[in-house]
């Protein structure tokens, strides 16, 4: 048994910028568990541009931006170690982790943060129907083979699903010399960035079709042969006489993305309906000293917004270790009317002057209002003209505004303008 | 060439067992499946449950070799070192009628020799806090159990091969002469001589049969699709929930298996096609109305997986366990539907006992091992276990597969073995690695990768099943 201030699980963008940040807010003894063999998570397989924007103002590959948090967590001298899994985690924070080198170990800490990343839906879980055979493949599982380990998974691709990292799949594929015959959404809008329908998609002539998804695969020989697609109503039942025949050797799927904390379960930790935790504005789980932040916590379309919550973790883990976080109340914070989820949960703490509200929108809106209610008191209200579920919204709330609510609690609700 | 005295066709579970009690003896015995791997179709495919023998009909060979089977495999789960569970099973009637049809079959428990129980409403509820509020009561099987049906298999036929049985795979037998004294059995790789043919090919067994005489009966499969649900918490249920049975079979059934998934399934649809493995929403869609009215708050959300299987149902409706009508020494084991995976290893014993030994002189080998040699399951052994094994094997520290936290070590371990796996899936049927949530999303490329480098051959050539997973490699700048 070893002791530690803070254990990391996971040596990602969170799990990085949240080591980073406790150590700069006092915290010295820190230990970064990772279980690849190098640090940076999945941004290591993001070999395309466009990362960096808000944090460094310079578009950057996944590689570039990762590697500038390696260098701080390098200079700062924070401890991490590499292929190392934590197997358990207990309720007095002690986490178990396995390497070749140290074999099981026992760490006890005073806080710990999990940035453990999410993991991809696949085909069971969307209960695919057809044949289960090569050739149907989760997106980022073929963007692993191609750019870690040079292989093409096809070369006649369908892809179901308009979530990011499919369309970024369906211009790498086709760069390598693959055909990618469609996209395919079962939504009437797209889950995917505009900015990657258009880069990704428009400029390769590659047909997105809302409202559609995979009626069957077809792969008796044992590799995909056929895709069959078909056209979906309101209740997303299929419409019989839509069927769209695609002979290609792939399926990619890109069908949704969910926050990977399988140690959670078992400690009967509070969870969201996002299937992460939920957390206060420390981004404390309702495990005190257990904190939880980037996609584990919530999936997130910017890695920098990923960055700044594992900075935010940093800090309530700080702040925690430190003894600083005595809840003083406790409001609970509720999606209304168009909202999917909102972070955090609850609000426990007068630590931070101002509190952002993370929330998705459940479908397109236009020109509306948000609204924070407290019961029937308006706290707040901002204008939108625009809001889409694939791009997550922040807005901030001074803590003032949060002073003699009605009630303990606060809705977060859409209105029509 | 020289004369095999048995070839054994097929290796499901009916041809595992057979190979492995053939082993026993001094003859030599070689077991072709068509396949890349062992028990990679129908026993692939099912329940996993070791029924305890109250359902089928009495006298029937079903119901002698299910409870002959079920009294076996306490032996058989230590012998080759498997995942079993004796977790019980609950038939549970929702009507006054069916709780009427529960003491008929309570009565034809009796009349097979299971051990069973009618419980009230109040004792179900009290075992099953997530069964239906319409329980009226239920028939309590404690005999049965789940097992690990991947390594049921794989098992059985390592220990045949460890005792000397030559296993052919990816050898599908084309056509099979019968010459008098001895038959001519053709692969696309050769042609064997045997004494003894056992047909125990499964979905292929009436058209092995058909090979050497016309036959009076003949298979009518069945598809049945399930789904898998994760194991995110314990006590869903705690047996293997059945509804009454009915003429298509014991129903829908709900329970936990060996690795602590939760199963629910089969449907049941007569199919023309065998390699018909297709599972539809439509069919998914009615397991699950049938399903949550015995236990309503399945979390759906938890599926991880849903397959199907084919049952290879005959004619007869019951098992065909004979010698072909023109020759006495070509055997079928066919309609080894449920319960057959529970009855393989008594329909080995009967295959045995009935035919073979009367047509050899047999003695028992010296050195026969009933053993396997015992796997490193890391994720059963206390810290102090689990670091002296990577300290003698460093490779048991690193974990591959993070959902079912398999490791670099276990993985190897199958490689060594002597029926080591070839696919991907291979891998994940024995050691579970690509068996959780994320279905193999993170840990399949370095499966993929590691089976390349063992076998000295491109990723390129690495298969998921049947067909390779990557077409190309890309330039390298």
């Amino acid at each position: 048994m070893i002791k530690r201030d803070l254990v990391i699980i996971g040596g990602g963008s969170a799990g990085m910028a949240a080591a980073i940040e406790a150590k700069k807010n006092g915290i010295d003894d820190i230990l970064i568990l990772e279980k690849d063999g190098v640090l940076g998570g999945i941004l290591n397989q993001c070999i395309h541009n466009g990362f960096g924007l808000t944090e460094f103002k310079e578009e950057l590959t996944g590689p570039e931006y990762l590697s500038r948090f390696v260098k701080q967590v390098e200079e700062l001298g924070i401890e991490y170690k590499l292929n190392s899994l934590v197997l358990d985690i207990t309720e007095n924070k002690c986490v178990t982790y396995s390497n070749e080198k140290d074999g099981v170990v026992i760490v006890e800490a005073k806080a710990i943060i999990f940035a453990t990343g999410c993991y991809e839906r696949s085909p069971g879980a969307i209960q695919l129907a057809g044949d289960r055979c090569s050739g149907i493949i989760t997106a980022g599982t073929a963007q692993k083979y191609l750019n870690i380990h040079g292989y093409l998974v096809g070369k006649r691709i369908v892809i179901l699903g308009s979530g990011d990292i499919g369309l970024i799949m369906a211009r790498r594929m086709t760069l390598e010399g693959a055909k990618v015959l469609c996209v395919s959404e079962i939504m009437p809008y797209s889950n995917g960035l505009n900015r990657n329908i258009a880069q990704c998609l428009n400029d390769y002539d590659i047909p997105l079709y809302l409202s559609r998804s995979v009626l069957r695969v077809e792969g008796k020989s044992g590799r995909v042969e056929k895709v069959v697609l078909a056209a979906v109503d309101d209740k997303m039942k299929f419409i019989p006489g839509t069927e769209m025949e695609f002979e290609c050797d792939t399926l990619l799927l890109s069908v949704g993305l969910i926050p990977y904390v399988s140690l959670l379960d078992k400690l009967h930790c509070e969870m969201s309906s996002t299937r992460g935790a939920k957390v206060n504005d420390q981004l404390m789980t309702s495990i005190p000293g257990v904190f939880a932040c980037g996609n584990c916590l919530h999936v997130h379309d910017v890695v920098d917004f990923v960055t700044d919550e594992g900075r935010d973790a940093g800090r309530g883990a700080a702040n925690y270790i430190k003894g600083l976080s005595e809840k003083k109340k406790h409001i609970l914070v509720k999606p209304g009317n168009g909202v999917g989820y909102v972070i955090p949960q609850f609000i426990e703490t007068d630590l931070n002057n101002d509190i952002t509200f993370k929330f998705r929108v459940r479908r397109p809106v236009k020109n509306v209002f948000v609204n924070f209610k407290s019961g029937d008191a308006l706290i707040h209200k901002v204008v939108k003209p625009v809001l889409i579920p694939s791009e997550m919204v922040m807005i901030k709330l001074n803590k003032d505004k949060l002073a003699g609510l009605p009630l303990d609690e606060i809705e977060v609700s859409l209105e029509e303008r | 060439m020289y004369m095999l005295d048995v070839v054994i066709i097929g290796a499901g579970v009916s041809g595992a067992f057979i190979a492995r009690k053939l082993a026993r003896y001094e003859l030599n015995v070689a077991l072709f499946e068509r396949e890349n791997d062992v028990g990679d179709i129908t026993s692939n495919a099912n329940s996993a449950i070791v029924h305890s023998g109250y359902d089928p009909v009495p006298h029937t060979l079903k119901a002698l070799l299910n409870v002959r089977g079920n009294a076996m495999f306490d032996q058989i789960a230590d012998e080759l070192d498997v995942h079993f569970n004796r977790c019980g099973s609950l038939t549970v009637a929702v009507s006054d009628e069916q709780m009427a049809m529960l003491y008929d079959l309570e009565k034809r428990s009796h009349e097979n020799g299971v051990e069973v129980r009618i419980l009230s409403a109040d004792e179900v509820k009290k075992m099953e806090p997530h069964i239906s509020q319409e329980a009226k009561g239920a028939l309590l099987a404690p005999t049965a159990g789940v097992v690990d049906p991947f390594n049921l298999v794989v098992h059985a036929v390592e220990n045949a091969v460890d005792n000397g049985v030559e296993l052919h795979l990816s050898e599908p037998v084309i056509d099979i002469v019968d010459k008098g004294e001895y038959f001519l059995v053709k692969t696309p790789k050769g042609e064997y001589e045997s004494k003894v043919v056992i047909n125990a090919a499964g979905l292929y067994s009436d058209k092995i049969a058909s090979m050497i005489e016309d036959i009076d009966w003949h298979l009518i499969p069945r598809k049945g699709e399930y789904f898998v649900l994760d194991h995110y918490e314990v006590g869903l249920v705690n047996h293997t929930i059945f509804p009454l049975p009915s003429a298509k079979g014991k129903g829908v059934l709900v329970s936990m298996t060996s690795s602590n998934n939760y199963i629910v399934g089969p449907s049941s649809e007569p199919i023309d096609d065998v390699e018909d493995f297709a599972t539809d929403s439509f069919t998914l869609g009615e397991i699950r109305r049938q399903a949550t009215e015995l236990v309503p708050d399945i979390p759906f959300n938890q599926v991880i997986r849903v397959f199907s299987g084919i049952r290879p149902t005959s004619t007869r409706h019951d098992f065909i366990i004979e010698p072909a009508k023109t020759n006495k020494r070509f055997i079928n084991v066919a309609g080894i539907e449920s319960p057959g995976l529970v009855s393989s290893p008594a329909i080995a014993e009967y295959v045995f006992e009935n035919y073979v030994s009367k047509l050899f002189n047999l003695v028992e080998k010296k050195n026969f091992n009933p053993r396997i040699k015992k796997y490193h399951h890391l994720n059963e052994m206390s810290v102090e276990e689990r670091n002296a094994a990577i300290k003698e094997n460093p490779e048991f520290g690193t974990i591959i597969c993070s959902c079912e936290k398999v490791s670099l070590g276990e993985i190897k371990e199958l490689l060594d073995r002597s029926v080591p796996p070839h696919s991907v899936k291979g891998v994940k049927r024995r050691c579970r690695a690509g068996f959780g949530k994320c279905q193999g999303g993170f840990c399949s490329p370095m499966v993929t990768l590691i089976l390349a480098k063992h076998y000295g051959v491109s990723p390129l050539d690495i298969t998921w099943d049947r067909k390779p997973i990557l077409e190309e490699e890309v330039k390298k700048i």
